[in-house]
C-alpha cells in the first residue's frame, strides 16, 4: 500500500517528498506580496517627504526615499523607479531582501510616531517591478573609453560594479567561477523572497546596458590568478563573496546529515523540484544569523516537524534581526540561546542528535557552564558564518593585504595595490548585506573611473 | 444635557442639522431615510416651473479633489435643478412633510427672473404644508446661462426685485440663498434684506474647474470629451463660506439677519465654527454624499458633548459668539508677539518645520544641534507666523507661544509692550505721518 500523506510527512530520517507539491508551492510563495496600484498609493501617501530625511541616511545606498515615494504618489512610477535604478542597480532584489526593519524603515520617522513605518521596500519594488517587466532602461553608455576592466564574481557587488563601469564607457569582463551569474542573489537569498527566477531576470536587465562580457566557469585560481589579471586589463575589482564556510571544531570525522547551511539553501534554489529535496523530520541549525534563519525557516516549509535554531549567546545579540527571529517563530522554529554544540550522536554512520552545552559570559567571555543537553536531529546545519575560503585566500594571501581574513579595503573600495579594488562580503567593510555589496561595487567603480581618466 | 433644538426664522426642528437643496433632497425616498437617520429638516432639491423637466447631462456629473488616502476634500457639479416633474415633487413634499411634522421642510426655487412665474409656483408651494422657501440665486453652471440662479444671485437689484415678490404673495418664510460667485458678500445680502428676506443662507457652490484629463486634455468631469465649468463644494470651500457668513454677520446693514450656514460642512466642528460665527443653524450636503445620511448621528452627539462640556445650554449660547472677534487687520493687536516652540518630546525629527521656514520664510528653525539631527526655534529670528505648526506632521508638537508682557522679544531686542496698539497707530502707517 502507498503511504499515506500522513506517513510521508512523518518518516524519520532524512526524506524527500514530506509535503504534497501544492503545499510546496504555497509555502514557498512570496513572503511580502507585493503591493498593488491601490496599496502602493495608499502607502505611498503616508510618507512625509521630510527634510534629509533619516531613511535616507539609513540606506546604504543613499536612494532618495522622499523623492520616489513623491513620485509613486503622483502617478510617477516610472520616475520613481529612475530615482531608485539611480543609486541602486539592483533596486529590485534589495526591495526583497534588505532587511529593512533595521534599515531604512527604522530609522522612518513614522516608526517613531507610530511604529508603523511607510513601507518603502514594498513601494520599491512596486517601482522597480513595473519598470523591469516593461524592460525600460534609463542609462546608457558613455562613448567607450577604450579601457578594460576585469571584476572578478557576478554577485551583487560585481554586478553594481560592472555596471557602473559601464555607464562610464569603460569595458567589462565578469570572471565568475559558476555557471550562472547572481552570486547569493541566485545561490543564498532564501527561496520565498525571490520568486519566479527573479535573480536571472535582474542580472539580464543589469547587463543590458552593454559593454559586459561575463565569462562563466572561469574562477581566479592558479591557472588565472590576480597578476595576469592586472596585467590583462586597466584595472581589476574583487567581488567573489565568501565561498568558505566556518567548521563547527568538533572532534572527529563528521557523520552524515551534517551539512553547510549555505549548501541546503543553494539547492533549494537550484532544483526545479522541490519534492526531490531530502530533509529531515528533526531538525538542528547551528548559528544566529540570516542564514541560519533561512535554513531553519526553509526546512520547516520542506516538512520537516521540529526545527531549532540553537546559538550560542543570547537571543538578543543575534545577527538575525529582531523581525527575522519573529518570520521564525511564526513558523514554527523554535530559537534556543546560550547553546554550544559539543558532541554528534550518530547511528549507523548517520547523526541522530547533538549535545550542547550551556553557556554562560565570564567577565565579558563566553564560557561553558558544563551541564549540556542533548537534542535529537536527523540533520544538522552549519551556519557560524563564511570565509573567504581556501582557494580565494590562497590566491590573494601573497599579493593583497587581508584583514581578519577579508581583503582590507579603503571607504572607496581600494586596496592595497593601486590597481585593485574590492567590496562585498570579500572585503572587511562588507556588512553581510546584499545593499551594502551594491553600494560597495558602484562606490568603487568610481574610484576606478577616477583612478583611470587621472 | 444640552438642547439643540433649533428655531429658524420660526421654523422649528429638532436639531440645527438641515441637508442642503441637492441630489440628496431630490425624492420622497431620500428625504425620509434621511430623517429616519436624524436629519433636522431638509431644504428640497431645488424645483423649476411647469412645464417639461429640464435635463441633466448623461455622462459624468461629478469631478473632485482628494487628500490622503483618497479623503474627499473637494467635490465639482455640473448638475441643474430638479430634473423631475413640478407636480411630482409637490405631491412627494406634501406627504412627506405630513408624515414627519416635527421636521423642517424647505422648498427651494428657482424659476425665470418674471413676476408672474415666481406668483404662480409659490401657491402650489404653499398648499404642500412646507414650512418655508429658499430662493436659489447661487447655482453657477447651467441655470445661470438660462437667466436665472447665478445671474441673478450676482445683481443685488434682481435679488431685492425677486424676494420682494416672494414675500408679497406668500406667508411662508422665505431665505434667499446666495452665490459666493461674487467680489463682496455684502451686496446681495443687503439686497435680500432690503426685499424683506427673513434670511439668507449660504454658500452655494463656487465656480470651478476641477481638473484637466492630460490624455485626452478634456476638463473634468468629461462629457464626450469636453467639459464645462460647474459649481465646487465640500471641505475644501469650507474657509470662504466662515468669511462670508462672518462678514455678513458684521456688517452693520445685515446685522441680525439670520443666516443659514453652509459650505463643507464634514462634522459637528465644522458646524459649531459656523454657528460660533453667527449662522442661526447649519445646511449639508457633499458630507452627506460622501458618507451617507448616518454622519448625522456623529455631528448631533459631538455638538451636544461639546456644548455639556463648555455649559452651553441652548443654541442661543453658541450662535453669533465669534463675530465680535472677527476684525479688520488693522485692528490686530501688534504687541501681541509669539514665538514657535518645539515639544522635543513628541518630535518626530521629520525636518519639515526645518525646511519650511529655512527655505521660504524666516531661517528659525535648526537642523543639527551638536552634529546631531535636531530641530529647535531660534527666538532671533522666529517671528512667530504658524508655518512651522502648519506642516508639522504631529499634532501639537509646535505650540505658539505668547512672550508675556515685559519679556524681551529676541528677534526685535525689545521688551514686549502690555498696551494694545494696532496700525492704525503705528508710526510706520504713512496715513498717520500725512495726519501731522
Ligand atoms: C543564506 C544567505 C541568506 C542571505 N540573505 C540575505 C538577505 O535576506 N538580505 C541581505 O541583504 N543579504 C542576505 N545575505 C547576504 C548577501 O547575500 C551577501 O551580502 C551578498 O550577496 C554579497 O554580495 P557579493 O557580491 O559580495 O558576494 P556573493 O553574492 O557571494 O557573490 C560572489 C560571486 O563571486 C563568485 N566567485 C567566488 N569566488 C570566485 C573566484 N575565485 N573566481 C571567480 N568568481 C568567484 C561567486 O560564484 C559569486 O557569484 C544572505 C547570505 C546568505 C549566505
Ligand atoms: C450635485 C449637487 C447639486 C446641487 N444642486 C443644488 C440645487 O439644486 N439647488 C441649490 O440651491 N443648491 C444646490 N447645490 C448646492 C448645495 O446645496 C450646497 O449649497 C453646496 O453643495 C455647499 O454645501 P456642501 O459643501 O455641504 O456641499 C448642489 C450641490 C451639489 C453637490
Ligand atoms: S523617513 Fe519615512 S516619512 Fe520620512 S521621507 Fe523617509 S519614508 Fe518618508
Ligand atoms: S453613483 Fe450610482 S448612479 Fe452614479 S455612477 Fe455610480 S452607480 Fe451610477
Ligand atoms: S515638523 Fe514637527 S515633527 Fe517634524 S521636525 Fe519639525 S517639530 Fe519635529
Amino acid at each position: 500500500m502507498a503511504a499515506s500523506a500522513f506517513e510521508k510527512r512523518m518518516r524519520d530520517g532524512v526524506a524527500a517528498g514530506r509535503l504534497k507539491s501544492d503545499e510546496l508551492k504555497n509555502n514557498f510563495n512570496d513572503v511580502h506580496p507585493p503591493l498593488d496600484g491601490h496599496e502602493a498609493l495608499v502607502a505611498s501617501d503616508r510618507c512625509y517627504f521630510c527634510y534629509d530625511a533619516p531613511c535616507v541616511t539609513a540606506c546604504p545606498t543613499a536612494i532618495d526615499i522622499p523623492q520616489f515615494i513623491r513620485e509613486i504618489s503622483t502617478g510617477n512610477t516610472v520616475g520613481a523607479a529612475e530615482t531608485i535604478l539611480e543609486q541602486n542597480i539592483l533596486g529590485g532584489m534589495c526591495a526583497r531582501v534588505c532587511p529593512t526593519e533595521t534599515l531604512c524603515e527604522q530609522a522612518c520617522v513614522r516608526e517613531l510616531a507610530e511604529g508603523k513605518p511607510v513601507q518603502i521596500g514594498l513601494l520599491q519594488r512596486f517601482a522597480t517591478d513595473e519598470v523591469m517587466t516593461q524592460n525600460k532602461q534609463f542609462f546608457e553608455r558613455k562613448p567607450t573609453t577604450g579601457k578594460s576592466i576585469a571584476v572578478v564574481g557576478a554577485g551583487p557587488t560585481g554586478l553594481a560594479c560592472a555596471h557602473r563601469l559601464s555607464m562610464h564607457g569603460h569595458n567589462v569582463t565578469i570572471y565568475e567561477a559558476r555557471k550562472k551569474p547572481g552570486g547569493l542573489n541566485e545561490f543564498g537569498i532564501a527561496a520565498y523572497k525571490t520568486v519566479d527566477n527573479f535573480a536571472q531576470k535582474e542580472v539580464d536587465y543589469v547587463t543590458a546596458i552593454g559593454g559586459i562580457n561575463i565569462k562563466y566557469n572561469e574562477p581566479i585560481g592558479p591557472n588565472l590568478n590576480l597578476d595576469k589579471l592586472r596585467k590583462d586589463h586597466d584595472a581589476v575589482f574583487l567581488g567573489m563573496g565568501l565561498s568558505g564556510v566556518n567548521a563547527l571544531g568538533l572532534k572527529g570525522k563528521e557523520p552524515e546529515g551534517v551539512m553547510d547551511a549555505v549548501d541546503f539553501i543553494a539547492q533549494l534554489r537550484q532544483t526545479k523540484n522541490k519534492g526531490k529535496i531530502a530533509i529531515g523530520r528533526r531538525i538542528v541549525v547551528i548559528g544566529g544569523g540570516m542564514t541560519a534563519v533561512d535554513c531553519a525557516v526553509q526546512a520547516k516549509l520542506l516538512g520537516a516537524e521540529e526545527v531549532t535554531i540553537c546559538y550560542r549567546r543570547g537571543q538578543s545579540q543575534m545577527n538575525a534581526s529582531r523581525y527575522e527571529q519573529e518570520l521564525a517563530a511564526t513558523h514554527g522554529v523554535i530559537i534556543r540561546d546560550w547553546l554550544q554544540p559539543q558532541k554528534l550522536k550518530t547511528k549507523s554512520g548517520a547523526v541522530s542528535g547533538i549535545t550542547l552545552e550551556y553557556t554562560h559570559t565570564e567577565k565579558k567571555k563566553l564560557v561553558g557552564t558544563g551541564e549540556t543537553i542533548t537534542l535529537e536531529a536527523d540533520q544538522v546545519f552549519r551556519a557560524i558564518g563564511q570565509t573567504l575560503g581556501d582557494e580565494n585566500s590562497d590566491v590573494l594571501e601573497n599579493e593583497l593585504k587581508l584583514d581578519h581574513g577579508r581583503i582590507a579595503t579603503r571607504e572607496d573600495g581600494a586596496t592595497s595595490l593601486d590597481d585593485v579594488w574590492a567590496g562585498g562580503d570579500c572585503t572587511n567593510m562588507g556588512d553581510d548585506l546584499t545593499v551594502t555589496a551594491v553600494a560597495q561595487g558602484r562606490d568603487a567603480a568610481e574610484s576606478i573611473t577616477k583612478y583611470l581618466n587621472a | 444635557m444640552a438642547d439643540i433644538s433649533n428655531n429658524f426664522v420660526g421654523i422649528k426642528s429638532p436639531n440645527p442639522f438641515w441637508l442642503a437643496s441637492a441630489p440628496p433632497t431630490d425624492k420622497a425616498y431620500n428625504v425620509e431615510r434621511a430623517f429616519k437617520a436624524g436629519w433636522g429638516g431638509v431644504v428640497w432639491k431645488t424645483l423649476g416651473e411647469e412645464g417639461p423637466p429640464i435635463v441633466n447631462v448623461n455622462g459624468p456629473r461629478y469631478g473632485a479633489i482628494w487628500g490622503a488616502d483618497r479623503r474627499l476634500l473637494g467635490l465639482n457639479n455640473i448638475e441643474l435643478i430638479t430634473d423631475r416633474d413640478l407636480h411630482l415633487n409637490l405631491r412627494e413634499i406634501k406627504e412627506v412633510k405630513a408624515k414627519w411634522p416635527d421636521r423642517a421642510m424647505i422648498v427651494s426655487l428657482m424659476v425665470p427672473c418674471e413676476e408672474q412665474a415666481w406668483k404662480s409656483i409659490l401657491p402650489l408651494v404653499e398648499e404642500t404644508g412646507a414650512d418655508g422657501i429658499e430662493l436659489n440665486f447661487g447655482c453657477p453652471h447651467g441655470m445661470s446661462e438660462r437667466g436665472m440662479g447665478a445671474a441673478v444671485g450676482q445683481v443685488p437689484e434682481y435679488i431685492e426685485m425677486v424676494t420682494r415678490w416672494c414675500k408679497q404673495t406668500t406667508r411662508m418664510p422665505v431665505i434667499v440663498k446666495l452665490t459666493p460667485n461674487i467680489s463682496d458678500i455684502r451686496y446681495p445680502a443687503r439686497a435680500a434684506k432690503a426685499g424683506g428676506a427673513d434670511a439668507v443662507s449660504l454658500i452655494n457652490t463656487v465656480s470651478s474647474i476641477v481638473s484637466v484629463n492630460l490624455d485626452d486634455f478634456s476638463p473634468e468631469p468629461s462629457i464626450d470629451g469636453k467639459g464645462s465649468h460647474g459649481g465646487y463644494c465640500g471641505p475644501a470651500v469650507k474657509p470662504i463660506a466662515l468669511n462670508m457668513v462672518a462678514e455678513i454677520g458684521r456688517d452693520e446693514e445685515t446685522v441680525g439677519l439670520p443666516i443659514s450656514g453652509i459650505g463643507g460642512i464634514t462634522t459637528w466642528r465644522d458646524a459649531a465654527e459656523f454657528l460660533a460665527l453667527g449662522a442661526g443653524n447649519v445646511q449639508v450636503c457633499t458630507a452627506a454624499m460622501t458618507y451617507g445620511f448616518k454622519i448625522v448621528e456623529e455631528m448631533i452627539s459631538g455638538l451636544e458633548a461639546w456644548m455639556d462640556s463648555k455649559g452651553h445650554r441652548t443654541l442661543d449660547d453658541v450662535i453669533g459668539r465669534a463675530t465680535p472677534n472677527v476684525t479688520d487687520w488693522q485692528y490686530l493687536n501688534l504687541n501681541y508677539v509669539t514665538k514657535a516652540k518645539i515639544n522635543q518630546d513628541t518630535c518626530i525629527k521629520c525636518g519639515r518645520c526645518h525646511i519650511a521656514c529655512e527655505d521660504t520664510s524666516h531661517q528659525a528653525i535648526t537642523n543639527m544641534l551638536n552634529g546631531e539631527r535636531h530641530f529647535e526655534v531660534i527666538d532671533e529670528e522666529c517671528v512667530g507666523c504658524n508655518l512651522c505648526v502648519n506642516v508639522c506632521p504631529v499634532e501639537s508638537c509646535i505650540t505658539m507661544e505668547q512672550v508675556p508682557a515685559g519679556q524681551m522679544d529676541a528677534r526685535t531686542g525689545k521688551k514686549v509692550v502690555k498696551k494694545y496698539s494696532n496700525w492704525t497707530e503705528h508710526p510706520n502707517n504713512p496715513s498717520i505721518v500725512a495726519a501731522e
